[in-house]
């Protein structure tokens, strides 16, 4: 594993005037590793994901990231173009609800193509022979190729927002309850999908959910946040075996047993 | 953390367990702690295979959880020496990425039962240690093919999930898993409880080889006869336990 982390995070904090989104998160993403950040809402969970991605604006502290190039800045010294090709390239971000990571107008391929043409791939066979690879590694029949995602079940569009997301070869994928809109039966699909895809890839991802199987499943680290903050942090399978805050208990004792 | 890498002494324990205490706070509960073990010392050599013996919640299986990470430990050290290098690390001091990269490379641990993954057949769940090593798919997929026959897994249940399966053949597929890799601590917790008597068996077999090959063992087996064709050593939790004897 490599000893570099390819994203740290200090001290951030997010106020919404008096109000606290998060405060006092820290902590690094190793590459190859999945951490996931579980609570429940209101817990500031997704407003942590959405500053971290830069979809929103930190109050304070800091959020740096391993560049191509090896470089280690701090998200806000990046420049308007730098940014832009973290977002469309290096990073992913797959949204709980598809419609808001996929263009519904247009169709399955180009909602994978559009990735590849915004870093420059111009060669339309090219584009569409690898648009339709990434549609058959996410299981949706190349035949399908031309239909747009509104006659698309939910786990397909959700299987299509994840094509979409990885035909740039990103390294770091930013995940919002990536499964949690799905019926159980197809969540296992999507999440076996996703497992797979992570550990083929050596994919970091940071995934946001409520659901303590799915952070079990798809984590090796877990950090457990209440009220905008940190509470527990550690190896999954520790934090869930052998919790030590009250509020981690309370959430682990409340699942179902199987 | 490294904490001393002088040479790699011939027969210096492959793992030591140093003063290590355990106990749970159950805030829940309004803060009751409920302790578990204190003390716990002991080392384990090559070749060497150490019995956990004692009644039944005792906390042997909460100091095999400590020494593969899963719990928290209170208070003392929990050493694990690279064979090759004689490096040692503390995996009591916590840091999840030395946990992981001791689990991966060095430490094997088998659970009374298997936690199934939804939709991952039985011959991936085997294969899985040797992948996250890089062995290519292929190979990973004939060797653990190849280790689940020897256990006498039928082979229509390989592309299974193992969800479905009996007790028994759980426990085979998480004793392939456990033996798949050449770790140098291997941790069994009653791997033979739900096995028939040939299975039992070639377990035990299973179990001699990795002595033979250098593995350093920490097991608890209540199957008496398993427990004699394998123990070198038998310790008594009893000693650590700080639970009132029931």
């Amino acid at each position: 594993m490599n000893s570099d982390p390819i994203l740290s995070v200090r001290k951030l904090e997010k106020r919404y005037g008096n109000f606290i989104g998060c405060t006092d998160i820290s902590f690094d993403v190793w590459p190859g590793e999945v951490v996931a950040i579980v609570g429940e809402s209101g817990s500031g969970k997704t407003t942590l994901l959405n500053c971290i991605s830069t979809r929103m604006e930190r109050s304070s502290g800091e959020i740096r990231y391993r560049m191509r190039d090896r470089r280690y800045p701090d998200l806000a010294e990046l420049s308007e173009a730098e940014l832009r090709f973290l977002m469309r390239t290096d990073w992913g971000f797959v949204h709980q609800n598809p419609a808001d990571g996929l263009r519904m107008q247009v169709s399955a391929g180009a909602n994978v193509g559009e990735r590849l043409m915004a870093i420059g791939d111009r060669n339309y066979g090219e584009i569409r022979r690898r648009a339709s690879d990434w549609l058959e590694r996410v299981e949706i029949a190349a035949t399908r190729i031309d239909d747009m995602p509104v006659s698309f079940s939910g786990g397909m569009r959700q299987r299509l927002q994840i094509a979409r997301n990885l035909v740039t070869h990103p390294r770091l994928i930013f995940m919002d309850e990536p499964t949690g809109g799905l019926d159980v039966s197809v969540q296992a699909r999507v999440l076996d999908l996703l497992r797979m895809l992570v550990s083929d890839l050596s994919l970091s991802v940071i995934i946001v959910t409520h659901d303590l199987a799915v952070a079990r499943l798809l984590s090796q680290r877990m950090i457990v946040m209440k009220s905008g903050r940190i509470v527990e942090q550690g190896l999954t399978d520790r934090v869930m075996d052998d919790p030590s805050h009250p509020y981690t208990q309370l959430l682990v004792a409340s699942i179902l047993e199987n | 953390m490294v904490v001393d890498n002088s040479s790699a002494m011939a027969g210096a324990p492959l793992l030591s367990v140093e003063d290590v205490s355990k106990s749970f706070t159950i805030h829940l509960r309004g803060g009751v702690r409920l302790p578990v073990v204190a003390n716990v010392t002991f080392d384990v050599s090559a070749g060497e295979c150490l019995v956990l013996g004692g009644p039944s919640g005792i906390g042997k299986s909460s100091i095999l959880r400590m020494i593969f990470g899963n719990y928290a430990v209170d208070a003392g050290r929990i050493l694990v020496r690279d064979r090759s290098t004689g490096d040692v690390a503390d995996l009591a001091s916590g840091d999840p990425r030395l946990v992981l990269g001791l689990r991966r490379n060095h430490i094997g641990y088998v659970s009374q039962f298997l936690r199934a993954i939804p939709r991952v057949s039985a011959l991936d769940v085997v294969a899985e240690p040797l992948l996250a090593r890089g062995v290519e798919r292929k190979v990973a997929s004939n060797r653990a093919a190849a280790m689940l026959e020897r256990l006498n897994l039928p082979s229509a249940l390989f592309n299974l999930p193992p969800a479905t399966f009996s007790g028994g053949e759980k426990q085979r597929v998480n004793i392939a898993r456990g033996f798949m890799i050449d770790y140098s601590i291997l941790l069994l917790d009653e791997p033979t409880a739900s096995l028939d008597e040939t299975n039992r068996d070639v377990v035990v077999t299973m179990i001699r080889e990795k002595l033979t090959a250098g593995t350093a063992i920490l097991g608890i087996f209540h199957d008496v006869p398993v427990r004699e064709a394998v123990a070198t050593k038998i310790i008594n939790v009893a000693a650590f336990s700080t639970r009132e004897a029931a």
